[in-house]
């Protein structure tokens, strides 16, 4: 019998993620994919997956599946309380779940978005060689809602893993120069000088912040050009964006600054209100 | 030519003269490996290189060839049906009749200098700088898919249904965009277009 997760309350946004669809952005398709990238690649760690398996992405918990046939789960991310058919479970651990098993993810109490990983990953169709929606263009499946039943791929054992151990959420990102350093008055410093703030319109798309507004030292426009993932954008209000998957592949504000790989989880669990400073990385 | 930094895997090559962009993009798809090759209107983006250094060695070293850049990529032909709500505009901003403004459109050589705003949009140059027309003031929340468009020094065909702010002169049938097909995208970056009247 094909196994299944079938969708009861997909919470305020959750979605279908893996490694996205990068390689197309020449034709304007956005590279799209998890914003955890640690957390994700554990969650199918956990389960018995390849790094690369399909998981889902939710959004400040309030996630309610039930398993149809028997599948093994695994939640990494940002920390929340798990119940199994009621019953308080463990995070970040495999979790065996019966037929007819209802796991709730509650809301995190730390953090943004919690991965849900399953043996043999989540199966919907690819686009682009992608499972991962992409809220920007529309490419990939939907977000869940309620009612949807998610085929599962064929599993994996589960095998033991070393302890997750996790990197701390600081708000600190460290920074390179991005090709449009000189746009800003005062170059990239009045960037780390600066004490940000995250703001609620932020999204898979960007990760907005609010400050002293940076002064531009040019205010003609920016010919379209390509965009780098990471890369924070000053548009005419001062206000700089960093660049999440989901993010337009040209645009037309300069990029003053790029965040470090290792560093991108963060944007994805910062919440509204948290503090966010830049370093510069340095070699 | 010059190279900014865009991160560690990741340069940004302007050549001083933006005629260019066409024939750098297709030598650094032909020459280069990486994960993304993303032309802009004056700028080809380099983004996952694996070897930044020899990246900038090739940039470093490469010369505009001998090829006019109308002649990079393959012909499309768009059937277009010139009925657009901003036709009248548009011939009144060139000064022509809107026969004449038609004639003028399906009259050039375009071609596809880079995508962006949404899968398979293509920002197709070849209007002399002297017929750029501005954007409308307010965009329209609801444009139809296969709207031809005019903002700026390019022309435009709207993939899919998307609000724009486009000036539109007409409408196509073609498909310009389907994520099934080998290639995805109708009008790649590079490839030439040609507008004709229906």
């Amino acid at each position: 019998m094909p196994r299944a997760l079938h969708v009861v309350d997909p919470g305020p946004l959750s979605t279908v993620q893996d490694t996205g669809r990068p390689g197309h952005a020449h034709l304007g398709v956005p590279r799209s994919g998890w914003l955890d990238e640690p957390a994700a690649t554990l969650a199918n760690r956990l389960v018995g997956n390849d790094p690369g398996a399909a998981v889902i992405e939710t959004t400040v918990g309030g996630v309610e599946l039930r398993a149809d046939g028997a599948v093994t789960v695994a939640v990494t991310g940002a920390a929340a309380p798990v119940t199994v058919d009621g019953r308080a479970a463990a995070w970040g651990e495999p979790l065996s779940l019966r037929p007819g098993q209802v796991f709730r993810l509650g809301p995190p109490r730390a953090g943004v978005r919690s991965y849900v990983a399953v043996s043999g990953g989540v199966a919907v169709p690819a686009v682009l060689g992608s499972r991962a929606t992409d809220v920007l263009s529309g490419l990939g499946p939907a977000p869940l809602s309620a009612g949807d039943e998610l085929p599962v791929g064929l599993g994996a054992s589960p095998r033991p893993v070393d302890a997750p151990r996790l990197p701390r959420l600081d708000g600190v990102l460290r920074v390179d120069p991005g090709p449009r350093a000189d746009w800003l008055d005062g170059g990239v410093r009045r960037l780390l000088d600066g004490a940000w703030q995250v703001t609620a319109d932020s999204n898979r798309v960007g990760l907005r912040l609010a400050g002293e507004a940076l002064p531009r030292a040019r205010t003609d426009e920016l010919p379209s050009e390509g965009i780098v993932l990471g890369g924070v954008q000053v548009p005419p209000d001062g206000q700089p964006l960093v660049f999440l998957a989901d993010h337009p592949t040209t645009g037309g504000y300069p990029v003053v600054a790029v965040v470090l790989a290792g560093d991108r989880w963060q944007c994805a669990q910062l919440r509204p209100g948290d503090a966010v400073r830049f370093r510069a990385a340095g070699r | 030519m010059q190279v900014l930094p865009a991160g560690r895997d990741a340069l940004l090559a302007e050549p001083p003269d933006p005629v260019d962009v066409p024939t750098l993009y297709a030598d650094l798809r032909r020459d280069l490996d990486c994960r993304d090759l993303v032309p802009g209107a004056r700028t080809v983006l380099l983004d996952g290189v694996p070897d930044p250094e020899s990246a900038r060695a090739y940039l470093g070293a490469w010369a505009p060839s001998g090829r006019a850049d109308g002649d990079v990529g393959r012909l499309v032909e768009v059937p277009t049906t010139y009925d657009g709500a901003d036709l009248d505009d548009v011939a009144r901003i060139w000064g022509m009749t809107r026969a004449e403004a038609v004639a003028t459109h399906t009259g050039t050589a375009f071609v596809v200098a880079f995508c962006g705003f949404t899968p398979g949009f293509a920002y197709c140059t070849g209007l002399p700088d002297d017929l750029a027309v501005p954007r409308l003031d307010r965009p329209r929340p609801r444009v139809p898919a296969g709207s031809v468009g005019l903002a700026g020094e390019f022309t435009g065909v709207y993939p899919g249904e998307s609000p724009g702010g486009w000036r539109l002169v007409g409408r196509t049938d073609l498909r310009l965009w389907d994520a099934a097909r080998d290639e995805p995208a109708l009008l790649a970056p590079g490839t030439r277009v040609r507008f004709r009247e229906v």
